[in-house]
């Protein structure tokens, strides 16, 4: 059997950075509690504090803004839970607005909130998964206590115009929060500049650890604990300091900011060469998503009459790591609600398969996909009822 | 790194009928089915056409499309192989189960979605009776999924409307969930729940 492996999944998780496993590795001294007053806690404390520059420089945020956590679920619903606390304090008085193609950790958490009496509003997007900024001013007015929209989508890749999103939020009042958990290190983003009140991130989407990330927060914006216990992160976010995922996730951020526009460069021509070879090589393709307005590394296609999970199966046998939006894979009836709020057919999204680059893939990774994936389209085509 | 490839996501024998499926209906063979059946569809992601040919009331041969999943694609290449030579009143109760059992088991939640082989079999048989003008003495004895998505039996709507638990459209829907994912069997159920209150005076 073949030997060759080709992980193309990198929207769902990344294989952690040779330079953050080394620092990491070289932090094993850093084991003192953050909190305590001797030398050992002290080191980890600076540790812990030249991260906190790390992360906050890669969104251009203040230092003091960075507030660590488990990742970027758990910041999506801090950031929720200061919404509905707002909304509490006004008697009842107020609205959430997000879309309807974001994460499962908000789309998850608004169903939850409905239950409880909570009102939110899902915006549009339109064929291309960006948003219906028409649908945005309908739907905004003076209630509004918090946008959240997020900066890319993870299964499209589609780019939203968060400048824009942002400004209009705040011309009603409303605070405005993006889970930019797939855009760190693939695109620009600048809490300074594009006037975000709260980001959440995740290390792992970034070469860095699972299991840690962060929520940022303009100075002064509302903020109130999910969690209850000691006076970490300035009380907001208690327990004990993570140091070795912290280390990691400031170094990951320190790479992200450093190889940017050269990662931007070489996922953009991976992923054009899949593109573009897919097109000429298999007939009746559809690729899904905004394809100006777009991460560079994400492709997302669907393959009439070849149902994803089949495909990915097949692509798994020859070494190809990828995800599919089919029901099939999801344990639901139900394929992708990301794709299908686009309105795409619903067949289509079914046959839809998701590759997503990062840092180390190669050109020949693309040549191998462009080798396997075609006759594995044709046999379950010839397979297929239609 | 190989290790983990072994550990697939289904048993070994489906990974075998995934890999090579046996029975496919190739375009260039020239197969002259005497019955074929069709069920599913490709909004609910899952879809089957089996063609049969029978002699002295048996199974002589079968061939088979599948739209679908891993476990869709194998559960189909299985059951094809479990009723080759058995005769048509066998191959009219072969349940989702016994194909299961062919495959050593499925995830859970794929036993409901993508085991549809029998249905397609026993439309493939009803096709074959009906073209041949013979009597269906089968058709009435197997429960028949009407709802592919939520798997609604005839006998389950027929169950229901006798002992009065449901008493309206409404409250059949509440109980089974017909209808509720691609909505394509409303018609049906519809029709059926009609015909059954007639049949009880309800």
């Amino acid at each position: 059997m073949d030997s060759k492996f080709v992980y193309l999944d990198n929207n769902a998780t990344t294989q952690v950075a040779p330079e953050v496993w080394q620092i990491m590795s070289e932090s094993q001294q850093l084991f003192g509690n953050a909190s305590s007053m001797h030398g050992f806690g002290r080191a980890s404390a600076m540790a812990i504090s030249k991260a906190r520059g790390q992360v906050a420089s890669i969104i251009d945020a203040k230092r003091e803004e960075i507030y660590f956590t488990s990742g970027a679920t758990e910041s999506n619903n801090i950031v929720f839970n200061i919404a509905t606390n707002i909304i509490d304090k006004n008697n009842g008085k107020g609205r959430i607005l997000t879309s309807t193609i974001e994460h499962p950790s908000i789309i998850e958490s608004v169903k939850y909130l409905k239950t409880k009496g909570y009102k939110i509003d899902l915006i549009d997007v339109d064929s291309t998964n960006r948003l219906d900024i028409d649908d945005f001013k309908r739907k905004i007015d003076n209630d509004v206590v918090l946008v959240s929209v997020m900066s890319a989508n993870n299964e499209t890749g589609t780019v939203q115009p968060i400048e824009e999103i942002s400004k209009i939020a705040h011309e009603y009042g409303a605070l405005f929060h993006t889970d930019a958990t797939q855009s760190i290190g693939k695109i620009d983003i600048s809490m300074e500049k594009m006037k975000i009140d709260y980001l959440s991130l995740s290390a792992h989407k970034f070469y860095g650890p699972k299991g840690i990330g962060a929520l940022a927060a303009k100075k002064g914006v509302p903020l109130n604990n999910l969690f209850h216990g000691g006076h970490q992160e300035q009380g907001f976010r208690p327990g004990t300091y993570n140091n070795f995922s912290i280390i990691g996730l400031g170094k990951a951020s320190e790479l992200a900011e450093k190889d940017l526009l050269k990662e931007r460069d070489l996922l953009w021509k991976m992923r054009e060469a899949l593109r573009i070879g897919i097109l000429e090589k298999i007939d009746d393709v559809v690729v899904n998503g905004n394809q100006k307005y777009c991460l560079p590394g994400t492709l997302n296609v669907s393959f009439p009459r070849a149902e994803g999970e089949s495909i990915l199966l097949y692509l798994d046998m020859e070494g190809i790591a990828v995800s599919t939006g089919s029901a099939c894979a999801t344990g639901s009836l139900e394929p992708s609600y990301v794709l299908l709020a686009g309105g795409l057919d619903i067949e289509i999204a079914h046959g839809s398969i998701r590759f997503s680059f990062g840092r180390f893939n190669t050109m020949e990774d693309v040549d191998y996909v462009l080798e396997k994936l075609p006759p594995i389209i044709s046999r379950i085509r010839e397979m297929s009822t239609r | 790194m190989s290790s983990f490839l072994e550990q697939w996501v289904y048993t070994d024998t489906v990974k075998d009928h995934f890999m090579n499926p046996k029975n496919i209906w190739k375009k260039d063979e020239n197969f002259n089915p005497d019955g074929v059946g069709e069920v599913g569809s490709m909004a609910c992601g899952d879809q089957m056409k089996i063609g049969i040919k029978v002699e002295n009331d048996k199974i002589i041969d079968i061939r088979w499309l599948t739209y679908g999943c891993a476990s869709a694609i194998a559960s189909t290449s299985a059951m094809s192989e479990l009723v080759k030579g058995m005769d048509l009143e066998s191959a009219y109760n072969v349940t989702p189960k016994m194909i299961t059992d062919e495959l050593g088991g499925l995830p859970e939640h794929k036993f409901h979605c993508s085991v549809l082989g029998d249905k397609a079999l026993r439309a493939a048989i009803d096709d074959y009776l009906e073209k041949n003008n013979l009597i269906n003495n089968y058709k009435h004895k197997v429960a028949k999924v009407v709802c592919d998505c939520n798997n609604v039996t005839d006998q389950t709507i027929e169950e229901l409307v006798k002992t009065d638990k449901a008493k309206t459209l409404d409250e059949l829907q509440k109980i089974t969930n017909y209808g509720t994912k691609c909505g394509k069997c409303k018609d049906n159920v519809k029709e059926l729940f009609e015909e059954f209150k007639h049949i009880y005076g309800k």
